[in-house]
């Protein structure tokens, strides 16, 4: 029997708590500056017949003086900066609120407002952001039917592997949404009321169980999609004819 | 025989200290077998709250390395031995003795919620599918191991302003209720602070009958007071619906 006092005053957890929100942080940040170059370059995204998915829909206006990226890029952010998932890695990661379980917060005890405040408070619209960013999916899944159509008629590259893949990666993160599953069926009390709605409420829960890995995977897919078409254009690399 | 270091927290509301006890390790032994050791070998007056030994009652919560666990559903076995052992009361709530805490604040929010009510002409015939939702919150044994770790209660100290995960679930079990006819999201905003809560989902993490606390209790909850608060869209269709 021996006496000590208690070790640490941000946590007495002794498990290595904090490499999951630093990875998260880095790739995080790491995304973000990759798509911020590639929204702001206005170059390198198209590759008959690939469109990479930053510049889509395409939007070719003359009073638009900037990139037409930054036209269309505020959905997929706004979707992503507002979803359930991302809001608990970048609160941990970047404003540890807190950066992990019974470990000490950031900020100080008491200036806390959680997202009852201006700018946090915007949370509550994701579901707009959800309907946004499901009209730029829609124009996705048009570009990756577009991509099956070369100058010389029907065909697969590489390219159109990618971006299905893209596309459906996204489209699961979409339909996994939170959001999504209260509108579908969870605002209601009574499902036997309303089956068919049950039955989509049922679907969307479990897909909704892997919202994370879809977030992480379509957030890699999309870069690398981007990423494959840069480098074509770029001419570093060249693309694999299938069919 | 090996040997467990076990550093206990012992001292009350004036202040205190980690004591350390060397312990026999016995297979299948847990957290609580070894205070039980402890009080049996070095120290008779170790205050510590238990009743079921079976992770069914709620009683024995405490800091675990750090972690907010259950005593007795966490094998000695699950933690690294070569290290010391630490066991700490609920940071959250008043420290009464040792590893005892006054959890009573719980129960005075608990009364703030209102109960279940119901139409007159109420059918009680419920189908399986309408009251499987709210099946999962009753799993909750109320060992407020969601209280403790909730950042918004344990370290910005808001009691005043948020209820607390496990009072959300207990919220959306009677939200959720096929038969229930009170409308509670007026409370849920202001009063229970469902806005403090920003998702980082250590509650989830810890609770110990495995409730989606967060996915299934706190975001469909927030979902609910964001269809009458920041919807436009579903305030004109309840406007055209005369709801």
């Amino acid at each position: 029997m021996a006496n000590g006092t208690a070790q640490s005053s941000i946590t007495l957890r002794t498990d290595t708590w904090w490499v999951l929100p630093l990875v998260t942080a880095i790739v995080l940040a790491t995304f973000g500056a990759y798509s911020t170059w590639r929204a702001f370059a206005n170059v390198d995204f198209l590759v008959q017949p690939y469109l990479s998915p930053f510049y889509s829909p395409y939007i070719l206006a003359s009073w638009w003086p900037f990139s037409p990226a930054l036209l269309i890029l505020w959905a997929p952010l706004g979707f992503r900066a507002t979803c359930y998932y991302y809001r608990k890695a970048y609160y941990r990661s970047f404003f540890m609120a807190p950066p992990g379980c019974a470990v000490k917060p950031m900020a100080k005890a008491g200036n806390y407002e959680g997202e009852t405040k201006f700018p946090f408070i915007i949370q509550n619209i994701h579901r707009y952001f959800f309907y946004a960013a499901a009209v730029v999916l829609f124009f996705l899944w048009v570009d990756a039917f577009h991509a099956l159509w070369f100058e010389d008629g029907f065909g697969i590259g590489v390219g159109t592997i990618v971006l299905f893949v893209n596309v459906i990666l996204l489209s699961m993160y979409s339909l996994s949404c939170h959001s999504f599953r209260h509108l579908v069926g969870g605002r209601f009390d009574v499902f036997s009321k309303c089956p068919t709605r049950f039955r989509l409420w049922e679907k969307v829960s479990k897909w909704n169980e892997n919202h994370a890995m879809w977030a992480w995977l379509s957030l890699f897919s999309v870069a690398l999609a981007d990423l494959y078409i840069f480098l074509l254009a770029k001419g570093v690399i060249t693309d694999l004819r299938i069919i | 025989m090996s040997v467990a270091k076990l550093r206990i927290y012992r001292g009350d509301a004036e202040g205190g200290q980690e004591v350390e006890y060397d312990v026999p390790i016995e297979e299948g032994m847990v957290v609580l077998d070894a205070i039980h050791f402890v009080q049996a070998n070095y120290d008779g007056d170790i205050a510590v709250r238990w009743n079921c030994k079976a992770a069914k009652c709620g009683s024995c919560s405490a800091e675990i390395n750090g972690m907010p666990k259950l005593t007795c559903k966490t094998r000695l076995d699950t933690l690294p031995l070569d290290k010391p052992i630490t066991v700490h009361p609920l940071k959250t709530f008043p420290i009464m003795k040792d590893l005892v805490t006054d959890v009573s604040w719980n129960y005075e929010v608990r009364k703030k919620i209102p109960p279940f009510k119901y139409a007159k002409d109420t059918d009680w015939k419920m189908q399986q599918v309408d009251v499987e939702r709210s099946q999962e919150f009753r799993k909750c044994i109320e060992c407020y191991l969601c209280q403790d770790v909730c950042h918004v209660l344990r370290n910005h100290n808001k009691k005043n302003e948020f209820f607390g995960p496990r009072m959300m679930i207990k919220i959306a079990e009677l939200e959720m209720h096929p038969l229930d006819i009170e409308d509670r999201k007026e409370m849920l905003r202001e009063a229970a602070g469902v806005g403090y809560c920003n998702i980082t989902k250590c509650c989830t993490e810890v609770c110990p009958e495995e409730i989606h606390i967060t996915d299934n209790a706190i975001i469909p909850l927030k979902e609910r007071v964001a269809d009458t608060y920041f919807d436009p869209l579903q305030w004109v269709m309840k406007k055209i619906k005369g709801s």
